[in-house]
C-alpha cells in the first residue's frame, strides 16, 4: 500500500527519529488516519508491516488511545469539550445545542457526512471556554448564536 | 505587555512581540545566549548548581525540584540518554504549555539543550498531545530553524556538543502525561505506567537514563541561566523560585493565562488579576492547580499560590490551574464530571483505579439525577478513600482526592440532592458564557 | 543475606529476594492475583500490599525486594483493610453467580474473599454485561468474569512465546483479545485457561462437566511426546474430564500442551478395539480373549517347533532355506516393564532377536559416544553429562542441532524459553528451518538440508567442512563466513552449554557431535529429542535387534551370559533384523510370524498386501493399518489405563498411574503373561512392581533410589556404565527418524483424539511424514 507522497515522506521522516520502529506507531498511524479519515484493516496490516509489528501489537495500540479510529468520521468532527472549565462556560448547554442543530447523537455522523460529534474532555482551552475543535482547529468561547454561525460557514466552505 | 500590572515576565516576555516564534526575534531578545553560556563559560556541573540555587520546581504537576532530578541522572551509562519533554498538557484546566509551544518554542528549545548538556544526553523529544497539532508544525518549524543556525545537530556552536530534537505526537490520552506511561507511548506501546523503581532518571526511555520534564520548566531554564539562579529565587517565595504561568478559568470575569511571582495571594488573583467573580457573585470553591487538586473554599482565599502554602492549605499547587467556582456551582456535578473524566482516562491496568472510578462515576450520575441513598455519601468518600494511595500511578490519587474533598467540604450540597430532589442548582444555572 | 523483620519476625533472605516470596517462604500469607512466579511483574491487582517502615503508603510485596534492616507488616488492621477493599472493587463489575460459574470451588477470587472477606458488596450500578465469545474449540472467553491479572497474556507470550492474546481498551472496558480479533489460531495449549484465577478463561473440552468436588485426581504421565509432562486427570466415573497440573509438581511445572492438556479423549474414541478379533477368511470378527489367546499360543507353538525341528534337521545336514522366524516390533508407548518383558518374551520364548521398535533418537549412539568418546573425568562420572530437562533451565548457554522443539518437543521448547527470559540463557540454533525458537536465539547458524553433521565438522576446527555451509540457504538465509567465525568463537567461549540434538545427528555424528562438546572449555551436557513417551525407555530396555538391556550388544558373550543365568534360557548369539527389514522380509515371506505391540509399521501401505503373508499378531488400541492385515488383533489398554514406569528422552524416570478402565482391554503386559502361559512357558515376573525389581538388577543404569518416582516425581537414570567404555555394538542397518509430530499430531494415535482434529491449526500445520 503506497500513501501519498506528502504523506510517505513525512513517514520516512517520522521513523528516521527513532532508534526503533516501534516509537513511529502511534504518530503514523495518527497521520495515516488524517490522510484516509479512519484506520482500515488493509492500513493496519500496512503499517504492522512497515514497523515489523504484529497485527494485534498495532490493534491493542490503537484501541487505548481516543483519537484514533477504526470507523470514518463526519469531515469536519465536532469535538465539544464539556471538562470542568468548559462545563462552567456553558459547555454542556453547548454540546446540547449541538447535538439538536445537527440532530447528531455522540459519535454519529450526519447522513451528508459532513458532520460527527464527539463529546470530548479538557482540549487544553480553558482559559477560553467554553472550546471545540473542528478536526485540528480550535474555536474559543463559543456561544450557540457563534456555533451555528460557524456550522453556516462550514456548510458554505464545502459548496 | 503584561495584561495584568501583577504580572512578573519572564517566560512570557517575548509573547507579544511580532513573529515572537520565529528564530530572528528569539535571537535578538536574549535567544540561545544562556545555550552559549552554558557550553562556553559553564560546566554541568556549576550549571546544576545555578538550577539548584534558583529554586525551580518541576511545573508539570509534582514539584519536583528540578535541579535535584536532573543530578539523579548517573554519569556513565552504557545506554544513551534522553531528555523528554511533557507537553502533554491535559490536565482539566490547563493550558498553559500550549502558549509556551505557540509563542516561544525557541525557550522551550533552549531550555532542552541545557538539560542535554548537564546530563551529558544528544537526543531529546517533545510528547505533544495529539490534540495540540497546530503546535507540532510551529514546533516543527522552529526545529528546522534551530537546526539551520546550528542550534541543533552536530557540533553545536562549534563546541563539539551535538543533540537532536525532535517532536512526537500523542492520540489521546491524559494517562501519557504521567511520565512512565508517556515513555511507554513514545516506545509506540499503550500509555500503562512502569514499575517504579527504577525511576527514569535511571531507567527510562529505551532504557537509557532520561530526563522527563514539564514544557514551562524547561522553558524556565534559559533566564534563569542569563540572570543567575539567585534572581530567579528571589522571584519567588522560599523554596518556591521564580515566577509561574497560571492559568485562570471557570467563573472569573477575565479568564487567562497569566505569569505572576510564585506565592501570589489566590484572593488577589481572582480579584485583581481575574477581574473578579461573574456577575458579582461570590465564591464558593477554587480548585488551586488542576483538576487533579482537592478543592479549597471561600476561607482558604488568602493562600499564597506557592507548592508549600496550598499544601498547607490542604491541596496542591499542581499544574497552576486556578479553577473558580461561583455560588451556584453544582459541587455534585463538579465532582460527577471529573469522575467521569477520571473513568474515561484511567488506563485500567490497576484494580482500585479501574474499578474505583468505574463505580464512582456510575454512584456519582445516580446520585446527581435524583436517584441517591442516603448511604452513598459515605460510599462515595469510602471508596475514594479505598483508591487513595493504593493506585498503580498516581492517577487513581488524582481522581481520589479531589472526590474526597468535595465530599468533606460540600457533604450539605450532596445531602440537598437526596431522597428524589431534582439537582437544586439546574434552574441557577444559566450558561455562564463570558460576553467579552 | 540479608535480614529483614516480617511480622515481628526476624528472617534472613537472600538479597533481592522479592518481600512477597520472602513472606511466603516464612508461612505468611500475602494474596496476589497478578503476581505469579515466573512471570513479569505487574503490580497491578494490589492485593500484596505490605506497610513498610518509613514508606508513606502501603507497597506493594510483588514488586519491593527485601534490603538490610526492613521492616515490614503484613498483620495489621490497614493491610487487612486494603485487602478487603481490593476484593470489593473487583467484585463491583463481577457477576456474583459463583454456582452456576464453571470455576466454582477452584476459583482464586471465591477463595480470596472467603478469607479476605470483602464486606457485603456496596455495589448498586448496572453491571458491566459482554456476551460469552468461543475463541477456539478449547477456548471460550467470558469478559465480565474476567479481573484482569494479566496471566494468560503473560503465559501466552513469555511462557509459550506465542503472544496471542493482548490487552485492549483502556480503563473500565478494558479487555483481553484474542489474536484474530473473535478467535485465537495458536498452539491451544490451553496455558491461559489453567492460569486463569478465575472463570473468565474456560476450557470448550471442560466447561460445565463437573463440580470440582466430585472429582477423583489421578497423577500421571502423558503419553504423546518425548518430553514426559506429568499431568493430572480429573475422573469422575471412570472418564476422564480433564488434565493439567496445578500443583505445578513433576518435571514440567504447570506446563502442558495441547496434548496433555486435552489428546487424552482419544480412550474413549468410538473406534478404539474391545474385543479381541481373528481372522474369518477375509473378516475380522470378533472373538474372546481365551480363544484369542489359545490360538496365537498355538500358531506359535506349532512354529516354535518346526523351527525346532528343521534346526535338528541342519545340523543332521538336511539344509532347507531357513525362514526368518519369529519378528517382534515393539512400541515407544508402552511401559519400561513391558518394554523389558516383551524383549525378554521375544528372545527367551519367542527365540528371536528380531526385535525393534520405530526408532526415533539415537539413544544407543549418543550412550555408546558418551562412554568411548568423552576422556574419562571421575566428576563426570557422578555427574552424568546428559541434562535433564529441568536443567535447560539453569544452563548458561543451550545449544540446539536440528528439530523444531516448539512442535517436537514443546516442554523443551517452554525451558529453553525460560532459560533466555529468566536467566538470560544464551540460545544457539543450527537448523535447516526458520523455526520459531529463533525469536529467543542468541546466534543463529541456517544450514541447508542435511548438513548439520557440516557444520558439527566446522565446529570440532575443520575449516573446510566451513565451504559447504557457505552461500545462501534454500529458506533465503546467507551464511558467511564471518557468521560462521563468530558462531563459532561465541560457542567457544562458553562454559556450561547444554546440546540438545534431535534425528539430524544419527550414528557416527554422534560421536562428531559429543567430540565437538569435548572441545569446549566448560561443562557439556547432552539431549537427545525422540519422539513418544517412551522412545527412550525401548531403547533403554532393549527393544533392539542388536542390544539387550542396558545397552549391552547381544553378540557380547558375556553380556548374554550375564542374561542368561537369570533367564535360564539362552539367547539367540547374532544380532536380529530392524523394523524395516522384517518389514521387507514379511512382504516376501520370509517372516514365520510378526508380533507388533502398539505400533503401526505398515503406516501409509495397503494392509492388502501383507495378508497371508505372514502370522501377523497386532496388538493395539486401534484397527490401524497393520491390525487390518493381521489374523489376530488383541485389543490394549493405553497408557492411562495401566500403571508402571517411563523414561522420557531426557532419561527421567517417572511412574504412569492407572486413571480409568476400559472394558474389554488388558494392558500389554497382561497380554504377554497370557501368552506366554498359554505357550507353557512361565513369563517371570508379571508384576510392574517385580518386574521394576527385575530391571533394577538387570539394568544398572535404572539402579537409582525410587521414592521420587513412587511419590509422582522423577528421578534420571544414571550414566551407562558410568563411563566405562562400553563394548561396541554390532553395526545394525535401523533407520532412526522422528515423525515429525507437530503440536496436534501424535503418530497414528492422534488421529483418534477429536480434540486434536478439532482445531484449525492442524489443518496449516503440514502432516507428519508417513515415511
Ligand atoms: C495522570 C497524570 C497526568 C499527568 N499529566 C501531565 C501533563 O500533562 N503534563 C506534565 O507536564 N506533567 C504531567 N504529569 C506529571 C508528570 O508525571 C511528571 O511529574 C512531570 O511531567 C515532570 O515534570 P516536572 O518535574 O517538570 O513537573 C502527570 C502526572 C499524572 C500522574
Ligand atoms: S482472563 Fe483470567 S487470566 Fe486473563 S486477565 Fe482475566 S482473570 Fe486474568
Ligand atoms: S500481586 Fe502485587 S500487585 Fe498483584
Amino acid at each position: 500500500m503506497q500513501f501519498s507522497a506528502q504523506l510517505e515522506d513525512k513517514l520516512k521522516k517520522l521513523m528516521r527519529n527513532y532508534p526503533i520502529k516501534r516509537s513511529s506507531l502511534i504518530p503514523m498511524l495518527l497521520f495515516v488516519q488524517d490522510e484516509q479519515g479512519f484506520l482500515r484493516k488493509e492500513t493496519i496490516a500496512e503499517i504492522a508491516g512497515r514497523l515489523e509489528l504484529t497485527i494485534p501489537q498495532v490493534e491493542e495500540t490503537i484501541s487505548y488511545y481516543s483519537m484514533l479510529r477504526k470507523k470514518p468520521a463526519g469531515k469536519y468532527h465536532l469535538q465539544v469539550c464539556t471538562n470542568i472549565s468548559c462545563l462552567l462556560r456553558g459547555g454542556e448547554e453547548l454540546f446540547e445545542h449541538a447535538r439538536k442543530k445537527l440532530s447528531l447523537a455522540p459519535g454519529e455522523t450526519t447522513p451528508d457526512k459532513l458532520f460527527s460529534l464527539e463529546e470530548v474532555e479538557c482540549i487544553g482551552a480553558c482559559a477560553w471556554a467554553p472550546a471545540i475543535q473542528v478536526n485540528y482547529q480550535f474555536h474559543h468561547e463559543l456561544t450557540p448564536e457563534r456555533f451555528d454561525q460557524l456550522i453556516g460557514e462550514l456548510q458554505r466552505s464545502r459548496a | 505587555m503584561p495584561v495584568s500590572e501583577h504580572e512578573v515576565l519572564v517566560l512570557t516576555e517575548r509573547f507579544d512581540l511580532p513573529n515572537s516564534a520565529s528564530i530572528d526575534t528569539y535571537l535578538g531578545h536574549d535567544g540561545y545566549q544562556a545555550l552559549e553560556k552554558s557550553l562556553k563559560q559553564m560546566t554541568p556541573e556549576s550549571i546544576l548548581e545555578e538550577l539548584k540555587r534558583s529554586n525551580l520546581r518541576g511545573r508539570g504537576g509534582a514539584g519536583f525540584p528540578t535541579g535535584m532530578k536532573w543530578g539523579f541522572v548517573p554519569k556513565e551509562s552504557p545506554k544513551p540518554k534522553y531528555i523528554v519533554c511533557n507537553a502533554d498538557e491535559s490536565e482539566p484546566g490547563t493550558c498553559k504549555d500550549r502558549l509556551l509551544m505557540e509563542k516561544d518554542p525557541h525557550q522551550l528549545i533552549e531550555g532542552i539543550l541545557i538539560a542535554g548538556i548537564v546530563v551529558g544526553s544528544h537526543q531529546g523529544y517533545i510528547y505533544v498531545r495529539g490534540e495540540y497539532r497546530y503546535l507540532l508544525e510551529i514546533l516543527d518549524r522552529a526545529l528546522e530553524e534551530a537546526y539551520a543556525r546550528g542550534y541543533l545537530g552536530k557540533n553545536i556552536l562549534g563546541t563539539g556538543f551535538d543533540f537532536e530534537l525532535a517532536t512526537h505526537t500523542g492520540a489521546g490520552a491524559y494517562e501519557c502525561g504521567e511520565e512512565s506511561a508517556l515513555l511507554e507511548s513514545l516506545e509506540g506501546k499503550r500509555g500503562i505506567p512502569r514499575i517504579r523503581p527504577p525511576f527514569p532518571a535511571v531507567v527510562g526511555l529505551y532504557g537509557g537514563p532520561t530526563v522527563l520534564n514539564n514544557v514551562e520548566t524547561f522553558s524556565a531554564v534559559p533566564a534563569i541561566l542569563r540572570n543567575g539562579g539567585e534572581w530567579y529565587a528571589q522571584l519567588g517565595t522560599p523554596r518556591n523560585g521564580g515566577t509561574r504561568l497560571f492559568v485562570l478559568s471557570g467563573h472569573v470575569n477575565r479568564p487567562g493565562v497569566y505569569e505572576l511571582p510564585m506565592g501570589f495571594p489566590l484572593r488577589k488573583m481572582i480579584e485583581e488579576v481575574g477581574g473578579g467573580i461573574l456577575d458579582g457573585k461570590k465564591v464558593k470553591a477554587v480548585i488551586p492547580g488542576g483538576s487533579s487538586t482537592p478543592v479549597l473554599t471561600a476561607d482558604a482565599l488568602d493562600t499564597p499560590m506557592d507548592f508549600d502554602s496550598v499544601a498547607k492549605a490542604g491541596s496542591m499547587l499542581g499544574s497552576g490551574a486556578v479553577i473558580m467556582m461561583h455560588e451556584d456551582t453544582c459541587m455534585v456535578k463538579v465532582a460527577l464530571r471529573l469522575m467521569q473524566f477520571y473513568a474515561h482516562e484511567s488506563c485500567g491496568w490497576c484494580i482500585p483505579c479501574r474499578e474505583g472510578t468505574d463505580w464512582l462515576s456510575k454512584t456519582l450520575h445516580r446520585f446527581h439525577s435524583g436517584g441517591g441513598r442516603d448511604e452513598d455519601i459515605g460510599l462515595v468518600e469510602h471508596l475514594a478513600k479505598n483508591m487513595l494511595g493504593r493506585t498503580f500511578c498516581p492517577l487513581g490519587d488524582a481522581a481520589a482526592m479531589p472526590m474526597i474533598s468535595f465530599v468533606q467540604k460540600f457533604r450539605e450540597e450532596f445531602e440537598m440532592h437526596l431522597s428524589g430532589r431534582p439537582c437544586p442548582f439546574e434552574s441557577k444555572q444559566e450558561p455562564a458564557t463570558a460576553s467579552r | 543475606m540479608v535480614k529483614i523483620r516480617l511480622d515481628d519476625r526476624e528472617l534472613e533472605v537472600q538479597r533481592g529476594t522479592l518481600l512477597i516470596d520472602a513472606c511466603r517462604a516464612a508461612g505468611i500469607e500475602v494474596p496476589s492475583f497478578c503476581y505469579y512466579p515466573g512471570l513479569s511483574l505487574q503490580a497491578a491487582c494490589r492485593m500484596c500490599l505490605v506497610e513498610i517502615e518509613k514508606a508513606p503508603k502501603l507497597q506493594t510485596a510483588c514488586t519491593v525486594p527485601a534490603t538490610e534492616g526492613m521492616i515490614v507488616r503484613s498483620n495489621t488492621e490497614q493491610v487487612a483493610q486494603a485487602r478487603r477493599s481490593m476484593l470489593e472493587f473487583l467484585l463491583g463489575n463481577h457477576p456474583l453467580d459463583c454456582p452456576v460459574c464453571d470455576k466454582g470451588g477452584e476459583c482464586e477470587l471465591q477463595d480470596m474473599v472467603f478469607r479476605y472477606g470483602a464486606s457485603e458488596s456496596r455495589y448498586g450500578e448496572a453491571k458491566r454485561h459482554v456476551e460469552e465469545q468461543q475463541w477456539s474449540p478449547v477456548v471460550y472467553f467470558d469478559a465480565p468474569r474476567c479481573i484482569l491479572c494479566y496471566r494468560c497474556v503473560r503465559v501466552c507470550d513469555e511462557g509459550m512465546g506465542v503472544g496471542a492474546l493482548s490487552v485492549v481498551n483502556r480503563g473500565a472496558r478494558t479487555e483481553i483479545a484474542p489474536n484474530h480479533g473473535d478467535h485465537l489460531e495458536c498452539e491451544e495449549c490451553g496455558m491461559c485457561i489453567d492460569i486463569c484465577p478465575v472463570g473468565a478463561l474456560t476450557s470448550g473440552a471442560y466447561r460445565y462437566k463437573a463440580r470440582p468436588w466430585e472429582i477423583q485426581y489421578t497423577s500421571t504421565i502423558c503419553t504423546h511426546c518425548g518430553d514426559g509432562c506429568k499431568t493430572t486427570l480429573s475422573v469422575r466415573n471412570n472418564k476422564i474430564l480433564r488434565g493439567n497440573n496445578r500443583d505445578r509438581s513433576g518435571i514440567n511445572g504447570e506446563f502442558l500442551c495441547i496434548k496433555g492438556r486435552y489428546a487424552y479423549d482419544f480412550v474413549e474414541h468410538p473406534s478404539r478395539l474391545r474385543q479381541p478379533l481373528v481372522r474369518k477368511g477375509q473378516e475380522l470378527v470378533a472373538t474372546t480373549w481365551e480363544e484369542a489367546i489359545g490360538m496365537v499360543a498355538a500358531k506359535w507353538g506349532e512354529i516354535l517347533s518346526r523351527r525346532n525341528e528343521a534346526a535338528n534337521n541342519i545340523l543332521a545336514g538336511t539344509s532347507e532355506k531357513r525362514s526368518k522366524g519369529f519378528g517382534v516390533i515393539a512400541s515407544n508407548h508402552t511401559t519400561n516393564e513391558e518394554n523389558y518383558l516383551l524383549q525378554k518374551f521375544a528372545r527367551t520364548v519367542l527365540q528371536t532377536n528380531h526385535v525393534d521398535h520405530h526408532r526415533t533418537a539415537d539413544y544407543a549412539a549418543l550412550i555408546h559416544a558418551l562412554a568411548n568418546e568423552s576422556p574419562e573425568q571421575p566428576a563426570q562420572a557422578q555427574r552424568p553429562p546428559l541434562a535433564r530437562s529441568k536443567d535447560i533451565v539453569g544452563a548458561s548457554a543451550i545449544l540446539l542441532v536440528g528439530n523444531n522443539p516448539t512442535e517436537q518437543h514443546p516442554l523443551i521448547a517452554w525451558n529453553i524459553r525460560e532459560a533466555c527470559r529468566r536467566n538470560g540463557a544464551r540460545l544457539y540454533i543450527i537448523n535447516s528451518r526458520r523455526i520459531p525458537l529463533l525469536r529467543q536465539s542468541h546466534r543463529f547458524l541456517p544450514l541447508g538440508l542435511g548438513h548439520e553433521a557440516d557444520a558439527l565438522r566446522y565446529l570440532c576446527g575443520e575449516p573446510e567442512a566451513g565451504q559447504a555451509l557457505l552461500g545462501k540457504t534454500p529458506s533465503g538465509d546467507p551464511v558467511t563466513s564471518d557468521l560462521l567465525h563468530d558462531f563459532r568463537n561465541r560457542l567457544q567461549e562458553e562454559k556450561d552449554v547444554i546440546v540438545v540434538f534431535g534425528d539430524e545427528i544419527t550414528g557416527p555424528d554422534v560421536s562428531l557431535l559429543i567430540r565437538m562438546g569435548s572441545q569446549l572449555s566448560g561443562r557439556t551436557r547432552y539431549i537427545v529429542l525422540g519422539d513418544s513417551s517412551n522412545s527412550r525407555g525401548a531403547s533403554d530396555m532393549g527393544l533392539l535387534p542388536h542390544l539387550l538391556p542396558g545397552y549391552r550388544p547381544v553378540e557380547d558373550a558375556v553380556a548374554r551370559a550375564f542374561f542368561e543365568n537369570r533367564w535360564k534360557t539362552p539367547i539367540p548369539e547374532t544380532s536380529g533384523l530392524s523394523v524395516d527389514e522384517m518389514v521387507t522380509a514379511t512382504l516376501q515371506g520370509g517372516m514365520d510370524s510378526l508380533y507388533v505391540v502398539g505400533a503401526n509399521p505398515l503406516k501409509g501401505r495397503n494392509p492388502a498386501d501383507f495378508r497371508g503373508k505372514t502370522f501377523l499378531v497386532v496388538q493395539d488400541l486401534f484397527l490401524q493399518e497393520t491390525a487390518q492385515a493381521a489374523d489376530v488383533v488383541l485389543p490394549a489398554a493405553s497408557a492411562y489405563e495401566k500403571s508402571g514406569t517411563v523414561t522420557n528422552t531426557c532419561g527421567e524416570l517417572q511412574r504412569l498411574r492407572k486413571a480409568i478402565g476400559v472394558l474389554g482391554t488388558r494392558t500389554d503386559l497382561q497380554i504377554f503373561e497370557s501368552l506366554a502361559a498359554a505357550m507353557g512357558a512361565a513369563l517371570h515376573p508379571c508384576r510392574p512392581e517385580e518386574a521394576l525389581e527385575e530391571i533394577r538388577q538387570m539394568v544398572p543404569e535404572y539402579n537409582i533410589p525410587l521414592a521420587n518416582v513412587l511419590a509422582g516425581g522423577a528421578e534420571a537414570v544414571l550414566n551407562p556404565n558410568g563411563f566405562k567404555p562400553l563394548a561396541a555394538p554390532a553395526e545394525t542397518s535401523g533407520r532412526v527418524y522422528s515423525a515429525q509430530d507437530t503440536l496436534f499430531t501424535s503418530g497414528t494415535l492422534g488421529r483418534f483424539s477429536n480434540i486434536l482434529n478439532l482445531v484449525p491449526e492442524r489443518a496449516i500445520r503440514k502432516e507428519p511424514d508417513p515415511a
